[in-house]
């Protein structure tokens, strides 16, 4: 691996390519693609969460002018068996979560498909949910790998040895909730079929996923099903692999020999688009009496479905931020009647990080040590498994960040400050996210009038992707950005990696940067430096060269501040400033890095103080499912947010020396609110959210 | 979506006359009825559309007459409302988003319906979307239900900020009835749910409200409304409070207070009024008067929290009015 030396693109601020198309309504998504004779879809939600079906009426919806079809598991065509039962849709009686999809209405209008879908009459045998997820559980167990391939279990030293000897102790137990990533746009597909072939435009974050998903499904080679994402209107990981929206749009255009679009209702994407589980973490810390961890214990539990196995990875964060002599982690699943989990922005980073670095807080209060001060002590050149870091700037992180926020006029003492009516507190944490590079394909052209056109199919959610990579091509070209064309979003360009883990621009941004030197050097050699009339192209694959890389630990480094002010007659919560200090290699472009992170750290701020999905366990309901009772932070709660990166250089990483920051931003903002809420009132806050109704009855009266 | 009728009738008269259809509704901004229309929660056969009739404008003189159909966003900001009921004018503001502001109207804004989860949700027992079913709130998600007057058969809360700041001014309502034009109290249009959670208020079937008035009430010049809500915009009450005090020589002389988002109506603290009276124009004194008003309070599992938000904010913002 090379590094690009010469960067002329890379490094440049610059706005996104489909900014005028976007705001002036010219993008189109999912479902906006005009297809003639496309008619609509709309799902009948199962009413319980576990039973079994015996009969689905479908006269009187089928009585209904327009209505072309109720598709159900007794006469939906078959789909092959696949590792994903959520996808097998309307292929069985069982039901395993409320709002499963029973059956399909296909209708000439949406609005004809939604009176069908509401006219037809489901019978079930329906037996009580266990759909509430406690520390207690009997069917807790321990799943050997959790989400992203990663142990669950990973011990080192002697944790209760450390513990026992520790002169400072913490035990404390979080709690985060069901969370929702409720994306601007709704899960949705358009499919169609055309002599054997299945196209479908797909609200996705992986449509070269999508497509193999979808070829499996349907006994397909996968070379007769092409995906086409061009814009996404947000993910944040719900969309980061086929849905139940997906399989239903094609399975309902066979079916009907037409065109079908299907959005789902906001109200639906609740239970089919995934959500983050509830969490319960147990954080032990111990310290020797000037603040030198001795040992960290982090036990997590989290729930996932009957239907698949999600384990959210919280405790992972617990082997990378610190690096104790003796540490314990673990994590626990019970499957019960819910809809499955999924990703969602830092899956386990994000709700593991509210933990650690709250119990972090509560440590330094414990010792009576300054918390950055506490977080540089404990500064590691090595993950818990020994590998090196491949670069580690936390501490010029906080370092930065202190400096930049005036950490050092902090009063320590809790509840010390005031301004009239409220309390003033500020607080801190560490963030950290792996730096990961999937390997992928692009393709590079060069045309006679020395224009080039850069193809690799990843998925512009909203990030800036096509932005940057288009940066990456020119540097790798040596030419002006504007000699290139990039195109993004259609699987049929090749194999990419998803828009998730925080990977595409390494990932992809490696495969372009292939492929252009690729094409320059065949250029040169075969064609003596001058494009031939009919133009060269060349196609790159990563795998080999992502494979050959030296072992490290490769992550992004953060620091989370924030002040917050605390109405302690009401229990409001205020956030008044915060600054986020990131060390993620080398910027691509500082425009769309900034946005990518200022809208992490908001929707962490998001999390800790409002965001929770109730469900109701007597119906195993999903009850706040729409955005009046899904609270998601608005302008008026997010008044000043900042972003400062440290410069890192890192020759281990990729050819851009980049790493990820589309789930950095997330990852310990809830903590530094919370950690700031304490500093506000002295009350700690091991739940989220935040809300008046659990901070005003722990306010001291 | 079911099909309806539509009718744009040219008068009230006509448009009363029109209700008389059966499964009619009257529409204006519609911010709240088509939304109930598109969950299910009401299916109106016939849409009578009252946004053509005269009930536009803010008149004032002794008091001020508003029409029925003035937008929120222009009471909001109409320089009498501000000078002399800034109450209203406030918990205007503290409500919805601009957008919905500007559609919804006054009339619709006291009408609309409550927004507990299992009302909105045509799958869970509610009796007041279909009587006799149940109530699915009483033991499920209910953090923001009412904790006072509430009934075995429903726990919901009125979300109207604008009908707890028309309390303390004691507005009424003015309406055509089926037996021609007739007013109400703001404190008889509202009630408790009883064993009828279906009925929200007391006007007679078909009646269309064209206007509210607000009397002379010097005391509301000083007037505020406090709402408390998880997030700082856009979102409905955990708690909310509207005020006005009169001190002379460190007494109260008068004053008026109620509360939003503790009730099936907007919640006159009468018993808290009367002990406000004539007493110190002190924190201590207001403390006591607002937990004579909350020892009528019942809370649920989860909602006890308003008990001391109620009073907190109360105290507060009696404080703030305190010379």
């Amino acid at each position: 691996m090379t590094l690009l030396e010469t960067t002329v693109h890379i490094g440049r601020a610059e706005p996104r390519l489909e900014a005028r198309d976007k705001v002036t309504g010219h993008a189109r998504y999912a479902v906006d693609h005009p297809i003639p004779g496309a008619c609509h879809a709309w799902p009948v939600p199962a009413g319980f969460a576990r039973g079994r079906i015996t009969a689905v009426e479908t006269e009187a919806a089928l009585a209904l002018d327009g209505v072309l079809a109720v598709i159900w598991h007794a006469n939906a065509p078959r789909l092959e068996p696949g590792d994903d039962p959520n996808l097998l849709v309307l292929q069985s009686p069982e039901v395993s979560y409320y709002g499963q999809i029973i059956a399909l209405v296909v209708a000439t209008t949406p609005e004809r498909a939604r009176e069908g879908a509401e006219a037809v009459t489901v019978r079930a045998d329906v037996s009580p949910p266990d759909s509430a997820l406690r520390a207690d559980h009997p069917g807790l167990y321990e799943p050997e790998i959790v989400n992203a391939g990663y142990r669950g279990r990973l011990d080192r030293g002697d944790f209760e040895a450390g513990y026992a000897a520790s002169a400072v102790r913490v035990d404390a137990t979080y709690r985060t909730p069901t969370e929702h990533h409720v994306a601007m746009e709704p899960h949705a597909t358009t499919a169609f079929w055309e002599r054997g072939r299945l196209d479908v435009f797909d609200a996705t974050q992986a449509s070269s996923t999508v497509r193999e998903t979808l070829a499996a499904l349907f006994g397909l080679a996968p070379q007769l099903v092409r995906v086409h994402n061009e814009h996404v209107g947000g993910g944040f990981g719900s969309k980061g692999m086929a849905r139940p929206n997906t399989v239903l749009a094609a399975l309902a255009a066979r079916c009907v020999g037409r065109p079908v679009k299907l959005a789902l209702p906001r109200s639906m994407v609740f239970a089919l688009g995934g959500y983050r589980t509830p969490t319960i973490q147990r954080v032990r810390l111990g310290a020797d009496s000037t603040g030198r961890l001795l040992a960290i214990g982090h036990d997590s539990i989290s729930q996932t479905s009957r239907l698949t196995e999600f384990a959210e990875q919280c405790a992972v964060v617990s082997r990378v931020h610190y690096a104790p002599p003796n540490l314990t982690t673990s994590h626990r699943v019970v499957a019960l009647d819910v809809p499955p989990p999924t990703w969602m922005r830092a899956p386990g980073e994000c709700p593991g990080s509210f933990a650690l670095e709250s119990a972090i807080d509560e440590l330094a209060v414990a010792g009576g040590w300054d918390p950055v001060r506490l977080r540089i002590g404990n500064d590691t050149d090595r993950d818990a498994e020994g590998r090196p870091f491949s670069s580690r700037h936390l501490v010029e992180c906080l370092r930065e960040g202190a400096s930049r926020f005036g950490w050092a006029d902090r009063d320590p003492r809790p509840a010390a400050v005031r301004d009239g009516r409220w309390l003033l507190g500020t607080g801190v944490a560490a963030a950290s996210f792996p730096a990961i590079t999937w390997p992928s394909t692009a393709t590079a052209r060069a045309t006679a009038d020395e224009h080039f056109e850069v193809a690799v199919n990843a998925a512009d959610i909203g990030t800036g992707a096509r932005t940057v990579l288009r940066q990456i091509a020119a540097d790798a070209l040596g030419c002006d950005e504007m000699c290139v064309e990039i195109r993004v979003g259609d699987s049929a360009i090749g194999y990419a990696t998803v828009a998730g883990g925080s990977m595409g621009t390494s990932s992809w941004g490696w495969a372009v940067t292939k492929a252009c030197r690729m094409l320059r050097e065949r250029i040169d050699r075969e064609h003596g430096g001058e494009v031939p009339p009919e133009g060269v192209a060349v196609t790159a694959d990563t795998t080999a060269d992502i494979a050959a890389r030296e072992e490290y630990a490769r992550h992004a480094f953060g620091a989370q501040f924030c002040a917050v002010r605390v109405d302690p007659e009401t229990g409001e919560v205020r956030l008044d400033r915060m600054l986020g200090v990131f060390a993620g290699g080398r910027i691509v472009n500082p425009t769309t890095a900034r946005s990518q992170l200022i809208g992490g750290m908001t929707m962490g701020v998001s999390m800790a103080l409002l965001e929770q999905t109730v469900l109701d366990a007597r119906s195993g309901a999903f009850v706040t499912a729409d955005l009046a009772a899904y609270h998601v932070a608005v302008n008026a709660d997010i008044p000043r947010i900042d972003v400062t990166f440290v410069p890192e250089t890192d020759p281990h990483l990729n050819p851009m020396g980049s790493k990820g920051l589309g789930e950095l931003g997330i990852v310990g903002a809830a903590a530094a609110v919370a950690n700031a809420v304490h500093h506000a009132t002295g009350v700690r806050c091991r739940s989220l959210p935040i809300t008046p109704a659990l901070l005003l009855p722990a306010v001291p009266g | 979506m079911r099909p309806f009728e539509y009718e744009r009738p040219g008068d009230g008269p006509g448009a009363v006359a029109t209700m008389a259809r059966p499964g009619a509704m009257f529409l204006a901004g519609g911010t709240n009825l088509v939304d109930l229309m598109k969950l299910g929660v009401t299916s109106p056969e016939l849409l009578v559309d009252i946004t053509g009739l005269p009930y536009h404008g803010i008149e004032t003189g002794e008091g001020v007459r508003i029409g029925a159909l003035v937008s929120n966003t222009e009471l909001a900001r109409d320089e009498t409302i501000r000078r002399r009921y800034p109450v209203v004018s406030e918990a205007i503001l503290a409500g919805a988003s601009g957008q919905l502001r500007n559609r919804a109207t006054v009339a619709g804004n006291l009408l609309q319906r409550t927004r507990c989860r299992y009302f909105q949700d045509v799958t869970k027992a509610c009796n007041k979307r279909s009587p006799g079913t149940g109530c699915d709130a009483r033991d499920g998600e209910h953090h923001d239900l009412a904790i006072l007057g509430a009934s075995p058969q429903c726990v919901a809360t009125n979300p109207s900020d604008l009908a707890v700041a028309l309390s303390i001014v004691d507005a009424s309502v003015h309406y055509l009835g089926p037996h021609g034009p007739a007013a109400i109290s703001v404190h008889d249009l509202y009630r408790r749910p009883g064993d009828r959670p279906d009925l929200d208020t007391n006007l007679p079937p078909g009646s269309l409200i064209t206007g509210v008035v607000l009397p002379e009430c010097p005391i509301a010049a000083g007037s505020r409304y406090r709402k408390v809500r998880d997030r700082a915009s856009f979102a409905f009450a955990a708690g909310s409070v509207a005020a006005a005090l009169d001190v002379r020589d460190g007494i109260v002389h008068d004053v008026r207070l109620a509360w939003g988002a503790v009730a099936h109506l907007p919640w006159r603290a009468w018993a808290a009024e009367r002990a406000l009276r004539h007493g110190p124009a002190t924190p201590e004194h207001y403390a006591r008067a607002a937990e004579e008003e909350l020892a009528f309070a019942k809370p649920l599992r989860d909602n006890a929290y308003k008990i001391p938000l109620l009073r907190n904010l109360t105290v507060e913002l009696l404080r703030e009015l305190t010379p």
